[in-house]
């Protein structure tokens, strides 16, 4: 069932202010800034080497930045009083022991924070990871097996922010469904959440808000549905050559595939060129994923060619 | 991300405790409103070093490798007194001669302890976990140093205990060992296996690098002793900088001279404490990936 989003209090939670990492010559993140809410899902989207993980450990005080700063709820990360305990973290999956068990992966991570240790066994049903399973070494985990380890760590110290690097990589689609279930009701109950992702439809299925980077610098950022108004518009009809014709003619792009018109017309001034040329129409739709997927390959593709 | 709103516009929440449910003002929702996030555990308390000492206590020996290097080191120390007692059969020997034999196959085992203490986790990526839960970095290698010298010296008290043990059955067997413990013996041969795990972890967080670091160790004496056959004024400094050489006071502490004192500290700073610090630089300054 839907249920409208609460608008939470506290002000940013996650907060970058002209964030930039240089490797000598190398500008690894671009003068980064933005902000996430409570409340807020928001994914951090861009191809492999853009920059999402450099920013990510200078988020969590791994790495310091060359100019520019990261906050959390309007601190330093390294401030933080016991910080597991405010922000849940998960950064590599693998980065995991491979001698040690699930469980004593969690059991550590419980000492350190100083929580309940019976909070390993919540942690390990809240992630769906069996007995069994957490007492076989982490050597033997599957990649999605990881991932939910990671998340149980994540989520030990009871955190409001959770900041989490590319957690989707390696789940099946169920896999992927039981987490966006996860993090919409974490978000739902005033916490925040970034995570980062290289594919988009692993976002689009969890997240709600986007900022897109590119070779360390943002190229896009806003609510979902905001980037989705930009998709194009699919149609078809028993004449698609004179379609085409019309639509150009009144100064609209449009590209002929095998599946219809793409244009970027909407569909009201589409059908109204139809009408007014007698043509009929089979099929007239906004081609919503078609169109993210667009956007995102060529916000991404001038970038990589030009890197590659 | 703030100019764009998340929903349509939707009642703000008042939670004044923050640990009572939310409630929203104007519509009345049916579905469950869980309480907020952060309020299933009891408010934050500071990570303690004792507890950062504690896991990584717990760390060193909690894999199979780690387990493994203990074993084999008590495992190589039971059968080096056993073979000592059994092929020397000259005057009598006290458990301490015994324990003292260990003492050299230690100067090599015990490093290797410290230096997989110290870098264990940058092969593994596991600094990235350690660091996100206590960005203090000094507290996570002073606590390191600590728990290592403990493991030390918990391996050491247990290959003591083994001196006795194995002593004990060579007497059940006919022989003739003696129970005698000199005191200051005792102290500085545990003064000098600590000092080896030291600059085993030292030499760890200094090259963050196992196999580099365990040679590093296994070379500096040798690089000492071949400087010293080149070069007259390397001889002279040998004493004031190998460890091997400036802990040999520590065999015989009542007979120490200051002089002596003087050479094991300069030693223990040159050999254990420079790198210690150098590698303490490169942990708390470095990009933890």
């Amino acid at each position: 069932m839907w249920q409208a989003p609460v608008r939470w209090e506290g002000g940013d939670m996650i907060t970058t202010e002209h964030l930039t990492k240089r490797y000598g010559t190398f500008t690894a993140v671009d003068d980064i800034s933005f902000t996430v809410e409570p409340g807020q899902v928001v994914g951090f989207l861009g191809p492999n080497g853009a920059g999402k993980s450099t920013a990510m450990r200078m988020m969590t005080g791994l790495t310091v930045p060359t100019s520019g700063r990261a906050l959390i709820g309007g601190q330093p990360y390294s401030r933080l009083v016991n910080p597991a305990r405010q922000v849940g973290t998960m950064l590599d999956a693998s980065a995991q022991h491979p001698g040690r068990t699930g469980l004593e992966t969690l059991t550590l991570a419980a000492l350190q924070l100083g929580v309940p240790r019976s909070r390993v066994g919540e942690m390990l049903d809240l992630v769906g990871l069996s007995e069994s399973e957490a007492k076989r070494r982490v050597r033997n985990y599957s990649l999605g097996m990881r991932q939910r380890l990671g998340l149980a760590a994540a989520f030990m110290g009871d955190p409001e922010v959770l900041i989490l690097d590319e957690p989707v990589n390696g789940l099946d689609p169920q896999g992927i469904h039981w987490m966006r279930g996860l993090l919409r009701d974490f978000a739902r109950r005033g916490g925040t959440v970034l995570l980062s992702s290289h594919l988009l439809h692993e976002v689009e299925a969890i997240a709600d808000e986007l900022v897109v980077i590119s070779q360390g610098r943002i190229i896009a950022q806003g609510a979902l549905d905001e980037l989705l108004a930009t998709s194009t518009t699919i149609v078809r009809s028993l004449d698609d050559h004179s379609l085409a014709t019309a639509l150009r003619a009144d100064g609209h792009h449009v590209d002929a595939t095998a599946g219809g018109l793409h244009s970027d017309a909407d569909a009201e001034v589409i059908g109204r060129i139809a009408l007014a040329n007698g043509i009929v129409l089979l099929e007239l739709r906004r081609d919503e994923r078609g169109g993210l997927e667009d956007l995102f390959l060529s916000l991404t593709a001038d970038t990589d060619r030009a890197a590659a | 991300m703030s100019t764009v709103p998340t929903a349509p516009p939707s009642p703000t929440l008042k939670s004044s405790t923050n640990t009572e449910r939310a409630v929203m003002t104007t519509q009345p929702t049916t579905t469950d409103i869980r309480p907020r996030v952060g309020q299933a555990l009891p408010a934050r308390q500071p990570v303690s070093f004792l507890r950062t000492v504690h896991v990584e206590l717990r760390k060193m020996v909690d894999t199979l490798a780690g387990r493994w290097l203990i074993i084999v080191t008590l495992l190589i120390a039971a059968l080096i007194m056993g073979a000592f007692l059994w092929f020397e059969s000259g005057p009598t020997h006290n458990t301490l001669d015994l324990f003292s034999i260990v003492v050299l196959p230690f100067g090599i085992l015990l490093p290797v302890i410290g230096v997989m203490a110290a870098t264990a986790e940058w092969s593994q990526r596991a600094g990235l976990v350690t660091f996100t839960l206590e960005p203090r970095r000094w507290r996570v290698i002073a606590a390191r140093v600590l728990a290592g010298s403990l493991l030390g010296l918990v391996v050491v008290a247990m290959s003591f205990v083994l001196a006795y043990v194995i002593g004990g059955a060579a007497n059940l067997l006919g022989g003739s060992v003696s129970y005698g413990v000199d005191g200051w013996l005792l102290f500085g041969l545990l003064v000098m296996l600590l000092l080896t795990v030291v600059q085993g972890i030292a030499f760890g967080f200094l090259f963050l690098n196992t196999p580099a670091a365990i040679v590093a160790i296994l070379a500096l004496p040798m690089i000492w002793q071949i400087g010293g056959q080149l070069s007259r004024r390397v001889m002279d400094l040998v004493p004031w900088l190998d460890l091997n050489v400036a802990t040999q006071l520590l065999e015989s502490i009542p007979e120490a001279t200051g002089r002596q004192w003087a050479q094991l500290g300069t030693a223990v700073a040159v050999g254990i404490l420079l790198p210690l610090a150098i590698g303490s630089w490169r942990v708390i300054r470095g990009e933890v990936k």
